[in-house]
């Protein structure tokens, strides 16, 4: 072969990628089980750089590789019930070609949704579910899932070997929920989906504010559940809530990589492709009454990402959606938020007046947005030593260093006061 | 089809119901469930409890109460037989435990 056919297998094979979970998924009732599953397809796909050379590649390659892991899987089954028969071995034929027997991926059912309802079960650790989802459905290997949550790889493998275990030992099953477990399981799901997007938008710690692989992963991982369950509003809201977020990660960061405030943000830089397509999808999701939680945070990013500046947010609009949205989802985070619009909306005195309410809330105790937020309306005030005292107070609290050399800078502004 | 056993947890201080009778609520939840309940059986408090440890040298070493201090004291069992995990717990949510049930999947062994 040419070494530039070789470079387009590569890289075809590289695009195939994306297919794993469908592959995976596929593959998985035939194997039985997921190690084994797994298995036949890393075979499949090295299968792939070792014929599509020579064979060209297929119009379908997650057809094809869905076909060849099955067949691995299913030759693997064969030869262990021939092992456990004791019968004399039998030749390993050689595997026909699958290239003529796919052309098109309709024959094959679209499995991802049992895939993700498995690795998102409420009998596995939660960061084990988010653990399951990346490597079984986005197809991440172990090492770059330790990387992206900042533990140890051996840690992580043995999360996920523990997990896949416990599904198999405790007969976890392999489908979709159905009746009224699908409400809260779906839940679970968009949670973890979430909480995927949310890990890479705002690293909790470590030199980078953003891990944008797995805001990618996200983004991509509620496109694959929107197109499994179409009808579904909290899946629109879900996908449209990290549209809107994520339109605005150009202008996050600048390029010393410090943070920049939505505030002072260069909104000519926000992604309005991803804006018109979440502004869309809030439409949708805000059709349920009430709304559900990820729709009506869409609704309130929807309204930054449409507003010409800072100076024109409609922040009677914001306070308005997170009074509804307290009332679906009430956390101390959404109070604190509320609070910060409030302020905004009537005055930094009745935004202090409520941050305070909330400071006795043990759960916030260690939120350093809370102590930032207080000192933000502190300056505003004109008190800038209480300020000072607050922002110490937020420094301490976060471990992310471009929001501690942030803070640093807000300290230094404020002068020796 | 797989197993699982059903702990049942309750709060150690609970006083256990008078009588030698299946209260109401337990008879109720078995006759629901009488096509997978495989057995199951209940405790006398920790109290009665008596243990046997090995010690070092690996001898039996008889000591009063349970094998481990909880104020969540096992208070009895039941095995059932379920298609997967999911309906064991449909199952096992519906014991009338004082504080709460763990499921277990019964290992297979030959």
């Amino acid at each position: 072969m040419s070494s530039a056919a070789g470079t387009e297998v590569a890289r075809a094979v590289e695009r195939a990628h994306r297919e794993w979970g469908f592959v995976l998924a596929a593959t998985i009732r035939v194997a039985g089980d997921i190690d084994s599953a797994e298995e036949a397809v890393q075979d499949a796909y090295a299968s792939a750089l070792a014929t599509w050379p020579t064979r060209g590649i297929p119009t379908n390659p997650a057809a094809w590789l869905t076909v060849a892991a099955r067949r691995r899987a299913l030759d693997v089954h064969r030869r262990e019930a021939t092992a456990r028969r004791a019968l004399p071995k039998l030749l390993d034929p050689e595997p026909e070609p699958v290239d003529e027997l796919v052309e098109a991926l309709d024959g094959i059912a679209d499995e991802r949704l049992r895939l993700i309802f498995t690795c998102c079960h409420p009998a596995l650790a939660p960061e084990a579910q988010v653990a399951l989802t990346l490597r079984l459905v986005c197809g991440l290997s172990t090492p770059e899932i330790a990387r992206a949550f900042l533990v140890q790889e051996a840690t992580m493998a043995a999360r996920i070997t523990r997990a896949k275990r416990k599904i198999r030992v405790a007969n976890i099953p392999y489908r979709v929920p159905e009746g009224e477990e699908l409400a809260p399981r779906l839940a679970q799901v968009l949670s973890v989906v979430h909480l995927v997007f949310t890990t890479g938008h705002s690293a909790p710690s470590g030199a980078q504010l953003t891990r944008p692989d797995l805001s990618i992963r996200g983004v991509e991982l509620a496109r694959m559940l929107r197109v499994l369950l179409p009808a579904d509003p909290d899946v629109a809201g879900l996908l449209a809530l990290m549209l809107l977020t994520d339109a605005r990660r150009p202008a996050r960061v600048d390029e010393a990589g410090e943070l920049v405030l939505l505030a002072d943000q260069d909104r000519a830089s926000w992604d309005q492709v991803a804006i018109a397509e979440g502004v869309a999808l809030v439409t949708e999701a805000l059709a349920p009454r009430p709304p559900g939680r990820f729709a009506l945070m869409a609704a309130i990013a929807a309204i930054h990402d449409e507003s010409p500046s800072w100076a024109d947010t409609d922040w009677n609009a914001i306070l308005a959606l997170y009074d509804l949205l307290r009332a679906v989802w009430p956390t101390p985070v959404v109070e604190l938020n509320r609070a910060i619009a409030l302020g905004f909306a009537v005055g930094p005195e009745a935004g202090l007046a409520e941050l305070d309410a909330l400071a006795a809330d043990p759960r916030l105790a260690r939120y350093p947005y809370l102590a930032a937020a207080r000192a933000d309306f502190l300056v505003r005030l004109g008190r800038p030593a209480d300020a000072r005292i607050a922002f110490d107070e937020s420094l301490i609290l976060t471990d992310n260093e471009v929001e501690r050399e942030f803070l640093a800078a807000r300290i230094r502004s404020l002068g020796d006061g | 089809m797989s197993k699982y056993l059903i702990l049942i947890f309750q709060d150690e201080a609970a006083a256990q119901p008078p009588g030698d009778t299946v209260s109401a609520n337990y008879r109720a939840f078995m006759e629901r469930h009488a096509g997978s309940l495989r057995g199951g059986v209940a405790l006398e408090s920790p109290v009665t409890a008596t243990s046997i440890r090995r010690n070092d040298g690996g001898e039996p070493t008889v000591t009063d109460g349970p094998f481990a201090e909880s104020k969540e004291a096992l208070g009895g069992t039941f095995l059932i037989e379920a298609a997967d995990l999911d309906e064991a717990l449909a199952i096992a949510k519906q014991v009338p435990a004082g504080i709460g049930v763990e499921v277990r999947p019964v290992r297979v062994v030959s």
